[in-house]
C-alpha cells in the first residue's frame, strides 16, 4: 500500500466501517510508515478540535 | 442559511475577529440545518469540488508524501492558538467542502444522513471529507503550527 492510498482510506476509516482486508492492510502500512500515522493523529485531532468549536 | 454562509464568506476578508466561524456555526445550529442545507444544496454546484485534483500534489509519482506530515502535540487542543488558525482555516474552505465537513465533524451527522440531506452521493461525500482534513492540516502547518519540534 502507498501512502497515497492510506491518508484516503485513514479518512474514510474516520467515517464508515473499513472491509477487513483494507483495515489490515492498513494497518500494516501505518506500523511501517511515521508519515502516514502523524496524518492520522492530525486528522483524530481536527476531529476532536472542531467539536470544541462554538 | 444560504445567506449565512454567504454573509459569512463575505465578511471573512474584512472581518478580524476570531469569532466569526462562531457565528457562523452558531447561526447554521439556529436555523433549521436540515431545511435550509437541503435547500442550499440545490443551489451550490459542486464544480470543482468533487475530484482530488487539487490534493494530487500532496503526493508523488510514487505515492509518497511529498511533504511528510508532522507530529502534532495533542495539547494543541488546549491551544487557543490552535483553534484560532483552526477558525482561519476553516473559513477559507470551499463553500461545499466546508459544510460537509462542518455536518460531519462538528454536528456529527452519519454520512449516508450527509448524502440524503444534501444529495450528494457516497463518492462525492467521502472525496469532499477527504479534501477538507488535507487542506485543514495544510493550512495548519502553513500558519506555523507543529513546527519541527
Amino acid at each position: 500500500m502507498k501512502c497515497r492510498e492510506a491518508a484516503q482510506l485513514i479518512s474514510r476509516g474516520m467515517d464508515e466501517n473499513l472491509p477487513w482486508w483494507q483495515r489490515s492492510s492498513l494497518r500494516l502500512h501505518l506500523l511501517i510508515c511515521d508519515a502516514c500515522t502523524s496524518f492520522s493523529r492530525q486528522v483524530r485531532l481536527l476531529r476532536a478540535a472542531v467539536r470544541r468549536l462554538v | 442559511m444560504q445567506e449565512t454562509l454567504l454573509a459569512a464568506l463575505a465578511a471573512q476578508k474584512s472581518f478580524a475577529g476570531r469569532s466569526q466561524v462562531r457565528t457562523w456555526l452558531t447561526g447554521i445550529l439556529k436555523h433549521k440545518i436540515v431545511d435550509s442545507i437541503r435547500k442550499a444544496s440545490r443551489e451550490q454546484p459542486l464544480e470543482g469540488e468533487a475530484t482530488l485534483e487539487d490534493i494530487e500534489p500532496l503526493f508523488d509519482a510514487t505515492g509518497h508524501w511529498r511533504e511528510p506530515p508532522r507530529e502534532w502535540p495533542e495539547q494543541a487542543l488546549e491551544n487557543k492558538q490552535f483553534l484560532a488558525a483552526l477558525e482561519e482555516c476553516l473559513r477559507r474552505l470551499p463553500a461545499r467542502t466546508g459544510q460537509v465537513f462542518l455536518m460531519r465533524e462538528h454536528l456529527g451527522v452519519e454520512t449516508t444522513e450527509i448524502c440524503k440531506e444534501l444529495g450528494l452521493t457516497p463518492t462525492h461525500v467521502w472525496v469532499l471529507l477527504y479534501r477538507a482534513r488535507q487542506v485543514l492540516r495544510e493550512c495548519l502547518q502553513m500558519t506555523g503550527f507543529g513546527a519541527k519540534a
